[in-house]
């Protein structure tokens, strides 16, 4: 019987103890002294949070096939196991073998919001691995980022020894084979970061250098040694059907947000919206093959025991076999009184067949993400969803027998008018107004019910919207009020309930995805002086880290409210996500212009992402 | 028809809470492609009905469920493809088909045993245990139990039916019907405080030997006898 690295007294004082046992159906055991390479894989935030994450298992299954290498899982302790940690000087351990992590040969941290890294210094400290890479010896783990948040990974490059960049399955086999042939030559941590960043999408922060010009901006980056690559592309799967996916993924004990098998069907959007940056970083479109899709459902429901199975893609409908797999699901689910979830599907005639098939009579109520209140902002965004398709899915929907419906927007859009937040209302009313005239009263069961529910917009890199500027604060707050404001002066007001984001942490959210390398200290500084788990509403602390900004001397307002210029170098500039600048450029005018641009399978915008030679740019069109 | 299993629940998985357990064995029986009755209803579930809760912590060797099956080819069998997808820790001991008019398992508990040994921090007196067996041969013990409804007095006696001294180590067989159940910390607590020794924070190991129901003639015998 494995020992546990925490005793049975502090197992039984914290909450939720099977977070740090491990030994989950499924897991991975071997035997050390048979592998070569120890790989720790960190989700930087709960179990139940790090757990539903479909990367890290995709990760974790591909790391454990291979003979050499023994993958492991290792998340951040929650605040109570933290603070004994702490007290009694317990390092922080993997799960599998429930060995100190400072022992590993490297620590993988996926980086999936901005609001995690804080904890990443936590996941560190208590690993006791020095915070900054170039306090690191040849003893330590080498600290390997990877995730969305690392197509800009200035803001903690000081943090990490390697970032990867784009998607895993290349080119870790490749790192790895670099790494055991360093440490049979005897080579140092220095020399084995040095030749890794010769492998393509490897960042090594330490090899580069950043210059700035007098306004703030930055002068140039350039490498510190001619064989380092100046810039970095993504790495991309090009055959997603002829590659890594688990077919036993990790099972947990206790319940966690993603509970269910989850079948990812593609990668990448055709949709270009102006301010999402998964529907650029993640270009061209690839579908994964029906044959492919099926043989894992079945391979995955039966190894796992799942009672539901949850499509997976930032626009299921955008998938072109989707009807068949639909269909194929439906009956194998029957059979085995598995539960289907659709998220993510456009609600048309097609999709409110599928939920009606699919769902019980306990109608759930749908959702809507418009985005924006008016056609005019709607088309600054590139948000293809027009009022006439959204009233008349609605109208459908009704017809149904749905009585709830979810709208998702933002505010703070670029060029947004205060006639644009009254069209959230006005949009919300119109809703529910169709409600009353599509229902006859004698079948109404109740009121309809409208949740509307605004994000604050966050301008994010390698977007269109990265030369934009970000609302204040009060700014964002005054249109919330707006928001409000305008719902309650609806004729149907009392059928719409409203929510809005939190206004604090979005601005800090924006600082740090526009970040340059001088946010390292104040996110240090901000660790330092307490926080972490901000991306919790009930650990953030503002204030703390308003302190911090001051203490370290530099001006938030720097990264956020500024417009940049149109030539203005950015901290990300150094990657190349495989969307070009120019097409962002052109996309930033068009949204200017109020220019609605097709989506890829309607036309091809020459973003870039061709140069991949595969997916939706070598389809047919028409 | 109604099979009911035995298991054990040993090593780290004792940190698992019991809504969990009963949530490892859905997904289990799913594994195993088990031919498990499912309820009707807008949203069918698995009808399987476990017997009395452990606590986190404790570990077992004679904990039970009872399930309603369409078919079943043997209870070997059902045992082997069981144990075929258990982690460490959990093991399917044994299954039995039950009659129709057995009770569900829940309903039969009356009793359950329990070995319990000693945390190192727990200082005990030289004489723990003779004066332990005094404890047990009064003839009333009367304590304060807490309930949901506030508290109540009773006499702790009645619940325990045997306690032996094995080793450095307490055997009990105590009442654990509903509604009557006696934990087996609570015993031990009660006698420690009336020795005015100080209890550490988790003083005990508890360890379920045996879950009981009563015969007819009021005898005790395992759940699956």
């Amino acid at each position: 019987m494995r020992t546990l690295a925490l005793s049975d007294e502090i197992l039984m004082q914290v909450e939720k103890p099977a977070r740090y046992i491990g030994n989950e159906v499924n897991a991975v055991m071997k035997d050390k002294e048979a592998v070569k390479v120890r790989f720790a894989m960190c989700f930087p935030d709960v179990y139940e949070i790090g757990m539903s994450h479909l990367g890290i298992q995709i990760i974790y299954d591909m790391l454990n096939s291979f003979e050499d290498v023994w993958c492991e899982r290792v998340y951040s302790p929650w605040v109570d196991l933290d603070e004994i940690m702490r007290r009694e000087h317990i390092p922080l351990f993997a799960l599998e073998s429930q060995d100190a992590v400072k022992n590993f040969d490297f620590l993988g941290i996926t980086i999936q919001y901005e609001m995690c890294y804080t904890n990443i210094l936590q996941v560190l400290d208590l690993a006791g691995i020095p915070l900054l890479a170039a306090d690191r010896s040849d003893e330590d783990p080498i600290v390997i980022g990877g995730g969305p948040c690392t197509y800009n990974p200035e803001p903690i490059c000081d943090f990490f020894d390697l970032f990867y960049i784009g998607e895993a399955e290349t080119q870790y086999r490749n790192l790895l084979d670099l790494y055991k042939e360093c440490r049979e030559n005897g080579e140092s941590r220095k020399d084995f970061l040095r030749k890794a960043a010769h492998i393509p999408g490897m960042y090594v922060p330490s090899l580069y250098e950043v210059s700035y010009q007098e306004d703030g901006t930055i002068a140039e980056m350039k490498p510190l040694y001619p064989d380092v690559p100046a810039k970095i592309l993504k790495e991309m799967v090009t055959e997603v059907s002829d590659t890594y996916y688990p077919e036993k993924p990790v099972v947990p004990f206790i319940k966690v947000t993603q509970d269910r098998v989850v079948l990812e069907i593609q990668r990448g959007c055709i949709r270009g919206c102006r301010f999402c940056q998964a529907g650029q970083l993640y270009r061209p479109v690839r579908e994964r093959s029906l044959e492919f899709l099926k043989r894992y459902a079945i391979a995955m429901l039966s190894s796992t025991g799942h009672e539901e199975i949850s499509l997976s893609s930032l626009s299921s409908s955008d998938y072109s076999r989707l009807p068949e797999l639909i269909d194929f699901l439906i009956e194998e689910c029957n059979k085995r009184k598995i539960n289907i979830s659709l998220p993510s599907l456009r609600i048309d005639a097609f999709s409110l067949d599928v939920m009606n098939k699919v769902q019980d009579v306990k109608k759930s109520s749908l959702t809507f993400a418009p985005e924006a209140g008016s056609q005019r902002l709607r088309d600054v965004i590139n948000k293809g969803l027009t009022e006439e398709v959204i009233l008349q899915g609605a109208k459908l929907a009704f017809e149904g027998g749905w009585t709830r419906v979810k709208l998702y927007f933002m505010l703070g859009l670029p060029f947004e008018t205060e006639e644009d937040i009254r069209g959230i209302a006005e949009l919300c009313n119109k809703i529910a107004a169709t409600f009353y005239d599509t229902v006859p009263k004698e079948k109404r069961t109740g009121k309809v019910q409208i949740v509307a529910s605004t994000s604050f917009f966050i301008p994010k890199p390698f977007t269109p919207f990265q030369w934009a500027p970000q609302c204040r604060k009060e700014e964002f707050l005054d249109k919330a009020y707006l928001t409000r404001k305008s719902i309650t002066e609806q004729l149907n007001q009392k059928s719409i309930k409203y929510n809005w984001h939190e206004a604090d942490v979005s601005v800090l959210e924006g600082i740090l995805a526009r970040g340059d390398r001088r946010l390292n200290q104040v996110i240090l500084k901000a660790y330092e002086m307490g926080c972490f788990y901000d991306a919790w509403s009930e650990f953030y602390k503002n204030d703390v880290w308003m302190q911090a900004f001051e203490d370290c001397g530099i001006d938030p307002d720097f990264y956020t409210v500024r417009e940049r210029k149109d030539d203005e170098i950015f901290p990300w500039d150094f990657l190349d996500c495989g969307v070009s600048r120019e097409f962002l450029l052109r996309e930033w005018n068009r949204a200017k212009e109020e220019i609605v641009t097709p989506n890829c399978r309607m036309q091809c915008q020459g973003c870039g992402a061709a140069r991949f030679g595969t997916g939706v740019c070598f389809e047919k069109r028409g | 028809m109604k099979v009911r299993i035995k298991f054990s629940k040993e090593g780290p998985v004792r940190f698992i809470g019991h809504l969990d357990v009963m949530r490892y064995f859905q997904k289990a029986i799913r594994r195993a492609d088990i031919d498990i009755a499912y309820s009707t209803g807008f949203s069918p579930h698995q009808i399987m009905s476990f017997a009395s809760p452990l606590s986190v912590g404790h570990t077992s060797e004679g904990e039970y469920f009872d399930v309603e099956l369409n078919s079943l080819t043997c209870t070997e069998d059902l045992v082997d493809r069981l144990n075929a997808v258990m982690v460490d820790g959990i093991r399917i001991l044994k299954a039995a088909v039950l009659d129709e008019k057995e009770g569900n398992a829940m309903a039969s508990v009356a009793a359950a045993s329990y070995l319990v040994s000693f945390s190192d921090k727990l200082i005990l007196p030289d004489d723990w245990k003779d004066r332990l067996l005094a404890f047990f041969g009064r003839e009333s013990i009367p304590v304060i139990k807490k309930t949901k409804k506030g508290e109540k007095e009773m006499n702790l006696k009645e619940g325990i039916y045997e306690l032996e001294i094995r080793g450095e180590s307490v055997y009990m067989l105590l009442d654990a019907g509903s509604g009557s159940n006696i934990k087996p910390g609570f015993v031990l607590e009660t006698f420690f405080k009336g020795m005015n020794t100080a209890l550490p924070e988790f003083p005990f190991r508890v360890h379920r030997l045996e879950t009981y129901k009563k015969k007819d003639d009021g005898s005790l015998v395992p759940l699956i006898a």
